[in-house]
């Protein structure tokens, strides 16, 4: 193909290349490309939002008044086992793999993944998973209803005949994470430019690249945890059945020793999106380069450490439950740098305000929230009030939603205009953050009150006290829900049309991808590789 | 006009304010705050709580603050040109050291609370043994030989549909825990099946029940009333509906109430050698059905497809009466359904096993006295 950078390449001259996509649908079955195969990632993930987001919809439809209206116990502890696990699995960790998938190579100035094949496999895994995840809802038995974190026993022995195919769902899932995170750690290894050193990087680079170490650290231990289910389901086992020597609390220590780094896993990458974004729009270069580095590292590692913070109501002994509190509030510590870069970075630069930068600007002011509520929650004795209640619901929402949501469509925003050349109606960005950033504290923030008050968390049905804000969430619910749908929206428009981008996009871009190459780029970019000051 | 433009994303603001004040105020008294106790520990909790709360409001206000006075002042449109600072490692060091001293100041009173949290052992009154079982709570007052299980009340389950003005919809029960005031009480806390955490607010206790585990906790409770909390750990369908009520009244009560429990078992242990009639058997059963297998197996005997089986021409129910007693005696080791031996007296499985051969779409015709019970125990 050409190595011509400036040659403006469209999705109509394809046929000039030499190694062009192929056409119809075998192009998105067989490809080994980065970019469409990232493509593939966004997707899914969309598709995931949507059908955990219906879920969502179901919960705030129950939980609109008390008592039971709509659905019955069963069915709704299936939904909030499935809006929690298709969320996680399925909307937030395959958007960043394709994150990934589109911009490492760009930024590093590769032209391509290292390994392409298992490239397509890891992503080609993913709606087989989801699928079979999926069907159980219409099986005999109903969907897994234990909770996104399954904990054992009634995970096991009280667990109906289904739940075998959300454990083999789970180890699908789990290859996937595992073979991408291979993918991405071999990429920015060896593949990166000459002159690209390591503190050269950009952040979101960085960010994965510790991102898939926690990956492959702690798949295999969530695939252990549901191999002892399985075993224990069949195979006369009793790794968590206390009848027969086992021990269900070990069960909570093994999935948190996963579901802890899973947080971050979930965070980090948001953390190099923001990066990127905010010296962008503030025109200004990230403040403390190297302090951001180290921070995330350190986070990574001490993510290993705190994962009992999750159990302080379990029983464990005082020293455990003291030294899990101490460890978890000193995460707030490189969190806290984090932040503060940032709005140094912001401090006397030269601030626009467009639609990725609102949805940064909120990811910083809503994680920070979410930050606050888990240092609450880090406080050991305080936490036995603050346990399994709304105040957990509405603090992981906060980190979650409008931290790594947030952060998400944020990146979306902002590389969609490299991406397909088009840049996005900005008119309808900007609705698009104001109607979701508002329903969206509408939604979660009277769930800390909520919690505060006694309401427990997973919940069909509750007691007249709660029952103002629950209305009031469910709105904010159903206003936000909607917001996506209008997403969903933007997002054709764009891929269809819309005004031409420049190769730089936005005036106080940085990095390869927007300094060496067109808008959209060429299939195969960087086959040469770029000059790195 | 220019005014008109900046306040745009103000006037959605107040316009969504506007709306939140017209909701409807129907119900009961809402609370935007943690819950206060009435334990010398709960006081401490929610000081704590407090703390921890106006340190994440200063520090949200000096960081909130200084995005606002950019996001104010050093903005394109007015003109500013961007700096280009971009490291300084004694800011870093200062604001990586101020939050650890700040961490600190937050980790010597928590300390010192979580010690007094952990410590239910010292000087412990009353010992409360409380077993978490699907979906009741089973109480067992250790010294006394007291012992009784506690759900849902009626009056709750009746109108699920629409409880408006049902002051403690979901928050009442059968029969409550009554304890004294002014006595450090120490609960244990175990289960029967499936992992579940005993919640009342207002006592500051919230302890996990595991099955194989003995955990414990306490509360000093000061002053009288009804304290209520729930199930805080999901234990399957009805985890929703296992409510825990607590009636704190002074010593004299407590004891007048232990007395009553203790005659109520003895008269319970006399019916149980009685012959009982067909009428009586299957009146009582529905009661006892309602309360501990309606859940699963459904109020009409439906149960739920590939979860829970059907009571309605099941084969164990319209089988060998001794093969029925001893699925609801032992219980099926594996699945969820309870050995119902520790649950409910010989009365109460005699007339639960004979209303189910007899009612829910069966009609076997036999009866099961409590004396049948007895000897399969």
């Amino acid at each position: 193909m050409s190595t011509d950078i400036t040659h403006d390449a469209t999705h109509d001259d394809h046929e000039h290349h030499d190694h062009g996509p192929a056409k119809g649908l075998m192009r998105w079955v067989t490809t080994t490309n980065h970019k469409d195969i990232g493509t593939l990632y966004l997707w899914l993930s969309f598709i995931m939002l949507l059908y955990g987001g219906s879920m969502a919809m179901i919960i705030r439809l129950e939980l609109f008044q008390p008592g039971l209206q709509f659905v019955e116990p069963h069915f709704f502890n299936q939904m909030t086992t499935m809006h929690g696990l298709v969320m996680v699995f399925g909307a937030i960790m395959p958007a960043f793999v394709g994150l990934a998938n589109w911009l490492v190579p760009m930024m590093i100035g590769a032209p391509d993944m290292a390994l392409p094949r298992l490239n397509n496999w890891s992503f080609w895994i993913l709606p087989f998973a989801f699928t079979m995840l999926a069907s159980t809802t219409f099986m005999e038995g109903g969907a897994p209803a234990f909770g996104w974190t399954f904990y054992a026993p009634l995970s096991t022995t009280f667990a109906p005949d289904t739940t075998d195919f959300f454990i083999f769902a789970v180890h699908l899932m789990g290859i996937s994470s595992v073979m991408g995170s291979i993918n991405i750690i071999a990429t920015i290894l060896n593949m990166r430019a000459p002159g690209m050193t390591l503190m050269k990087m950009p952040l979101f680079v960085w960010t994965w690249l510790i991102t898939a170490y926690l990956l492959i650290a702690v798949m295999p231990v969530l695939a252990g945890a549901v191999t002892m289910m399985l075993t224990d389901r069949h195979f006369g086992t009793s790794f968590f059945d206390a009848a027969g020597g086992g021990d269900p609390v070990m069960f909570q220590h093994i999935f948190w020793f996963f579901g802890h780094p899973e947080v971050y896993i979930m965070i980090l990458p948001a953390f190099g999106v923001i990066s990127a974004i905010v010296p962008t729009f503030a025109r200004k270069p990230l403040f403390g380069y190297s302090s951001m580095v180290y921070a995330t590292a350190s986070i990574a590692i001490l993510s290993f450490m705190v994962w009992a913070h999750h159990m302080f109501t379990v029983g464990m002994p005082v020293a455990g439950e003291l030294y899990f509190m101490y460890a978890t509030i000193l995460i707030s510590i490189p969190t806290g740098v984090k932040v503060f870069n940032w709005v140094t970075t912001m401090w006397k630069g030269s601030m626009t305000f467009e639609t990725p930068m609102l949805f940064a600007l909120g990811f910083i002011i809503m994680f920070t929230i979410g930050g606050f509520s888990g240092l609450m929650l880090g406080v050991a004795p305080v936490d036995t009030q603050y346990h399994d209640t709304y105040f957990v619901v509405a603090h992981f929402h906060y980190v979650l939603v409008t931290g790594a949501l947030y952060s998400i469509i944020a990146a979306y925003y902002y590389w969609v205009p490299k991406w397909t050349g088009h840049m996005y109606n900005e008119t309808l960005g900007k609705i698009h953050f104001w109607w979701s950033t508002i329903a969206v504290n509408v939604l979660f923030f009277p769930q800390h009150f909520v919690g505060l008050a006694g309401m427990p968390r997973r919940i069909p049905d509750y007691s007249l006290q709660f029952a103002e804000f629950n209305m009031i969430s469910s709105l904010g619910g159903f206003a936000f829900g909607l917001a996506q749908v209008f997403f969903l929206y933007i997002v054709i428009k764009t891929i269809k049309g819309g005004a031409k981008a420049t190769d730089k996009v936005w005036e106080g871009a940085t990095g390869l991808e927007f300094e060496h190459l067109p808008s959209p780029p060429p299939y195969h970019s960087f086959t040469q590789a770029p000059p790195v000051k | 006009m220019r005014f008109l433009k900046l306040s745009r994303p103000g006037s959605v603001i107040l316009a969504g304010l506007a709306l939140w004040s017209m909701m409807p105020v129907a119900y009961a008294e809402y609370e935007l705050n943690m819950t206060e106790s009435v334990t010398p520990l709960g006081r401490d909790l929610y000081g704590l709580h407090m703390l921890v709360f106006w340190v994440c409001v200063v520090i949200g206000v000096v960081v909130f603050g200084a995005m606002a006075w950019s996001i104010i002042y050093h903005r394109k449109s007015k003109g500013a040109q961007a700096a280009n600072f971009h490291e300084s490692t004694t800011v870093e060091i200062i604001w990586t050291v101020v939050p650890l001293l700040i961490l600190i100041g937050i980790a010597i009173p928590a300390t010192g609370t979580l010690l007094d949290l952990e410590d239910a052992k010292t000087n412990a009154e009353v010992t409360v043994q409380v077993t978490g079982i699907q979906w009741k709570w089973k109480y067992t007052f250790v010294d006394d030989d007291v012992s009784f299980i506690s759900s849902l009340a009626q009056s709750s389950r009746d109108v699920i549909k629409d409880p408006t003005g049902n002051e403690n919809y979901l928050l009442e029960v059968d029969q409550p825990l009554v304890l004294p005031i002014n006595k450090k009480i120490r609960f244990l806390f175990h289960s029967d099946d499936v992992i579940h955490a005993w919640w009342v607010p207002e006592l500051a206790v919230k302890q996990d029940s595991i099955p194989g585990f003995i955990n414990d906790s306490w509360t000093f409770i000061e002053e009288a009333g009804t304290y209520r909390g729930q199930c805080a750990e999901l234990c399957g369908k009805d985890h929703g509906f296992m409510p825990i009520v607590v009636e704190a009244v002074t010593e004299s009560e407590y004891l007048a109430w232990l007395d009553t429990k203790k005659a109520a078992a003895a008269a319970a242990a006399s019916a149980a050698e009685q012959e009982w009639s067909m009428q009586d058997l299957l009146a009582r059963g529905e009661t006892v059905y309602n309360a501990n297998c309606a859940a699963c197996h459904g109020p009409t005997g439906a149960g739920i497809p590939g979860a829970f089986p059907a009571m309605t021409g099941s084969p164990i129910v319209i089988g060998d009466a001794a093969g029925h007693i001893d699925m609801v005696v032992n219980g099926k080791a594996g699945t969820a359904m309870a050995a119902f031996k520790g649950q409910l007296n010989d009365v109460d499985i005699a007339a639960v096993i004979t209303y189910e051969r007899n009612a829910l779409g069966n009609s076997v015709g036999d009866m099961v006295q409590p004396s049948a019970i007895k000897n399969a125990r």
